[in-house]
């Protein structure tokens, strides 16, 4: 089969790319999704909070997505269900698999890549002790619970201030159970302010920054977990602070990784700090004609960012498809400095920006007032400030195209500027 | 007059702004507040603090057994178990579209539990 | 009244089960687990050793070396993925490259053919990742890598296909001697038997001690282990070993058969029997033994932390012998490393023992040796399509990292020894074996199990009896 552009994934990612595209003129359209409905992970975030940018008003994520589904289902974007791409060739060609057409290829112009992420498990944070049944990762308990409407467990223990945590920590009270406390390695939380607030201290669930949980026991089932305290600075154990809790269950909530296997099969050079893949203003990764977006270029706090992007990816794969995209210019590429541990996309060329160019940053610690400053060559380009600064908030600066005007090749700067002590 | 002042992280929206709510009688000022919605947040959460419960009910013939639900506006702080009681006995059968009113004016609060999906 | 009972489903077991199952004989399995290769068999390296380890002249050394060669025909026979990859014993100094000598000496008498020792040149350029400090090397070619898991439940699935029985969740509490022979006592019913196999691993001295006096002892030693993800295989082609010392074979670093990087194992004495946990103290010796032979490895990229008991006889080698005061009553204990790569020689001398005991052994006729399990991913696509077309259940991914498909997962559930745990569909075909650790697999293997058992969702275990997963429906 030949479509213009194929999409990997029909989560909000993946649909809001096909959406964009599909209104910028190509209308030969695939999206290949792994589940059996669309929607990705959002069908299981039933908790409100996500749309207040794109929607202008508050929705659930079953919500945003079906918004989404409703928007497609007007157009003649084709929906590949429970379908599993199993590898794509360097002439754009997708094998891909599913129960009722078996084994067939999609020869696409364009690709825009959508996956999503993944959770960080126990041994990817490595935790000592038994292994029982009643770890879960947060996102794994929130299908049981939302979707499956199964419970996960009576006592338990939330490891990670990450938002899925929290929101599950809320979800457990209301479903009847107890949790212990959120325990959390940061002396920051790593989600949302608002989802502390709304989540944790609206139920009394305590947070416990700065701990970490050491040890997890139980023959069979999760019997009892050692929660110590960690040195603030280099989070590490304070020996002789280990203190037992007895509880049945253990969620994490440690981290998502974007999930790159298939653009990794591809060989997209992949940024070792978003675990995502390297990017242009564009959205198009190392593999020309392939774009990204989403939570597999770098994990997003928002849905609405993510749909912001995604629509970024879309309109550019169609650009490239009509050939409207120059690469005549050397990319201008970012250096991040300064307690920024990233900032998307990678690298730019002035020619292909709209007047207003947005740059997504994390930083990888707490500020309070501060400037983020755009340099070249020594030489300030923008100095822009900031009330505070987390790195459970992704930062999005977006700043006039024009400074970059004419600029090739260049390594553009950016930092942060701590406000000076008055 | 004696005021109290109250350190809040608004939860309208995910911007997270810090209100300071100031109340002096029956005077609430809020301040830190980048939009209308952080206003009414602040004094609320002051005088008749509300919250949004989403939750799942049961659902026959449905793709999946739960449906996810939510209160179509915030219900009363105090009444957030009560309404889960009311969404946890609930019995649904499928077809069922967003949006739909699944129960009315709950525990007598003009509030509505609506189902968030089709299915 | 049967023949013969084993006691133990684990690789031993399993081998014995399996070549006994030959002949025209009314046999049993029992094993305390709730399925079969729940002890050590689960939890090792899974190395098959060349055979140059152990002294000649033990049981070990004679064991192994006629272990070794069998694997091909046995895993082909099976379906149970081997490599023989080589493995390399890395000399960092003179005193261990006299070691290494000592080594190629035991195994030119053990008669372990192709082993040589080599130039750190020659090492890195089989192996480019080990550290350049390393001196010399002692290459043997044929040292290889399996999946005990599979290798087991296939040992048992075959044994059960030409018609002997198991029994899970039988914890042997006493035997009695009889007039004809054994009577098993457990919980769940007796098994009486002319004939008893005792292969319980690290339990296999209680269960000796059940009838006849205590003469060997059994020390249960823990070894801690790291699986790490496939991404890091590029470190690493075949097996690497430190030089051997009093504590054993010492910390490894292999390349599973399937692709991942094993490191470990410790190998630290725990009285608990049957402890699978891990300590950080433990994992960072791991940690430090390792990037002494591959300085790049890193444990970044954790997919799994495990333990896993081995039985350390206390007389040095297996004990495999009709014990004396108990006739027709086998130990084959102490069963440690060399035990997986002896497996199935070891069933060979049990078949012999059982022989000269008395119990009489005629061939079936209609023995099948052959066991099939469909691995999708290493079917050609024209198979692939055929396969898709006649069971569309091997079209749909249920484990998006290992790539495994509901119809492989299904056909688990129905084979000749059923999976009905998480883990035991996990240990059989693999799904949570990748680096999401079941993260998003968990609940599509969960509800497939529930559907195809017929039973409420509660009622599936992770592994062990009473490893629930869920309390029950929300609402």
């Amino acid at each position: 089969m030949n479509f213009d552009l194929v999409v990997v994934g029909g989560g909000p990612a993946g649909m809001a790319a096909a959406l964009e595209a599909y209104n910028n003129g190509i209308k030969s359209i695939a999206i290949v999704e792994r589940d059996v409905e669309p929607g990705g992970i959002l069908q299981q975030c039933i908790h409100n909070g996500f749309g207040l940018h794109v929607f202008k008003e508050e929705l659930t994520g079953p919500e945003y997505a079906q918004r989404f589904i409703n928007m497609t289902e007007d157009t003649e974007i084709k929906y590949f269900l429970d379908t599993i791409v199993l590898d794509i060739a360097q002439d754009k060609t997708l094998t891909v698999m599913n129960s009722k057409q078996g084994i067939f290829e999609l020869k696409a112009k364009a690709i825009v890549l959508a996956m999503g992420c993944r959770e960080r498990t126990r041994s990817g944070i490595g935790i000592a002790g038994d292994r029982p049944s009643g770890v879960f990762t947060a996102g794994a308990a929130q299908r049981y619970i939302n979707i499956e409407g199964q419970m996960v467990g009576k006592k338990v223990i939330i490891l990670g201030s990450g938002d899925i945590g929290m929101i599950m920590a809320r979800r457990i009270v209301l479903e009847g159970g107890e949790v212990i406390a959120v325990v959390a390695r940061s002396s920051f939380p790593k989600g949302l302010t608002r989802n502390v607030v709304q989540c944790l201290d609206h139920y009394n669930i305590p947070m416990w920054y700065s701990h970490n949980i050491v040890g997890i026991y139980g023959k069979e089932r999760v019997e009892k977990v050692v929660v110590a305290e960690c040195d603030k600075k280099t989070k590490a154990v304070i020996p002789g602070t280990e203190k037992e809790y007895a509880c049945d269950t253990v969620l994490l909530s440690v981290g998502l990784i974007p999930e790159n296997e298939l653009s990794r099969q591809v060989g997209i050079k992949i940024d070792r700090k978003t675990s995502g893949p390297v990017v242009t203003e564009s959205m198009e990764t190392s593999m020309e004609g392939v774009f990204a977006c989403g939570n597999v270029v770098h994990v997003h706090d928002l849905v609405d960012f993510v749909t912001e992007e995604s629509r970024k990816a879309g309109r550019n794969a169609a650009k490239y498809i009509k050939g409207e995209i120059t690469k005549n210019s050397q990319p201008n590429v970012f250096k991040v400095t300064g307690g920024l541990s990233y900032a998307v996309p990678h690298m730019f060329r002035p020619e292909n920006l709209d007047d207003k160019f947005d740059i997504l940053m994390r930083v990888d610690r707490v500020f309070g007032k501060c400037y983020l400053v755009i340099t070249e060559d020594g030489k300030e380009l923008g100095r822009y400030k900031k009330p505070f600064l987390t790195p459970g908030e992704m930062i999005k600066l977006t700043v006039p195209s024009s400074i970059f005007n004419g600029m090739e090749g260049r390594e553009i700067g950016i930092t942060v500027e701590p406000e000076e002590e008055k | 007059m004696e005021c109290i002042e109250k350190k809040l992280v608004c939860v309208s929206c995910p911007m997270g702004c810090r209100l300071t709510v100031t109340v002096c009688g029956d005077d609430i000022k809020v301040t830190g507040n980048t939009c209308k919605r952080g206003e009414v947040y602040g004094k609320n959460e002051v005088t008749d603090p509300r919250r949004m419960i989403c939750s799942t009910a049961r659902i026959e013939g449905g793709v999946h057994p739960v449906v996810p639900v939510k209160t179509d506006k915030p219900i009363p702080e105090k009444l957030k178990f009560k309404c889960m009681d009311v969404i946890n006995a609930l019995n649904l059968k499928s077809p069922v579209v967003a949006g739909d009113v699944v129960a009315a004016n709950i525990l007598d609060t003009d509030v509505n539990i609506v189902v968030t999906r089709n299915m | 009244m049967y023949d013969i009972a084993i006691i133990g489903a684990g690789v031993i077991g399993a081998a014995i089960a399996r070549e006994l199952s030959r002949y025209q004989l009314k046999l049993i399995v029992v094993d305390k687990g709730n399925d079969v290769c729940a002890g050590t068999s689960k939890a090792n390296s899974s190395i098959v050793h060349a055979g140059y380890d152990p002294e000649p002249g033990t049981l070990m050394a004679k064991l192994n070396s006629q272990g070794n060669p069998m694997f091909d025909k046995l895993c082909k026979e099976l379906s149970v993925p081997f490599n023989r990859c080589g493995s390399f014993v890395v000399a960092f100094t003179d005193e261990q490259v006299e070691t290494l000598k000592v080594l190629l000496e035991r195994g030119k008498k053990n008669g372990i053919p192709g082993l040589e020792i080599v130039d750190v040149k020659k090492l890195l350029e089989k192996e480019p990742a080990a550290s350049p400090e390393a001196k010399a090397a002692l290459y043997a070619p044929t040292a290889g890598v399996v999946d005990p898991m599979l290798l087991t439940t296939a040992l048992m699935e075959n044994a059960v296909m030409n018609g002997a029985d198991y029994k899970l969740n039988y914890k042997v509490e006493s035997i009695d001697k009889t007039e004809s022979g054994y009577k098993i006592n457990s919980a769940s019913g007796p098994v009486e038997a002319k004939c008893v196999i005792n292969a319980a691993g690290v339990y296999s001295d209680i269960i000796h001690n059940m009838i006849a006096a205590p003469d060997f002892s059994i020390t249960p030693k823990i070894g801690q282990y790291f699986l790490l993800d496939k991404s890091e295989n590029d470190k690493i082609q075949s097996v690497l070993f430190p030089c051997p010392d009093k504590n054993g074979k010492g910390i490894l670093v292999a390349r599973s058969v399937h692709g991942n990087v094993i490191l470990g194992p410790t190998s630290d004495v725990d009285q608990d029997r049957d402890d699978t946990g891990t300590t950080d103290e433990a994992l960072n010796r791991v940690r430090q033994g390792c990037s002494k032979l591959v300085p790049t490895i890193t444990t970044r990229n954790c997919i799994r932390n495990f333990a896993g008991m081995r039985a350390e006889p206390s007389t040095g080698d297996f004990i495999i012998r009709e014990v004396k005061d108990a006739p027709k009553f086998i130990d084959v204990a102490g069963i440690k490393s060399p035990g997986l790569s002896a497996a199935p020689a070891i069933a060979l001398y049990v078949v012999d023992l059982v022989k000269n005991c008395g119990i009489k052994l005629e061939a079936k006729k209609d023995f099948n040796p052959i066991v099939k399990r469909t691995i999708f991913m290493e079917l050609s696509p024209d198979e692939q399509a055929a396969l898709v077309k006649k069971d569309p259940r091997y079209g749909r991914i249920i484990c998006r990292c290992e790539r495994i498909t509901e119809g492989e997962i299904v056909d688990e559930i129905h084979r000749p020894i059923p999976a009905v745990t998480l883990d035991a569909i996990k240990r059989r075909c693999r799904p949570g074996m990748g680096r999401c650790q079941g993260g998003f697999c968990g609940p599509k293997v969960h509800e497939i199990l529930a559907r195809e058992l017929g039973c409420e969702w509660k009622d599936i275990v992770l592994d062990k009896k009473g490893s629930y997963i869920l309390t029950g429906k929300t609402k």
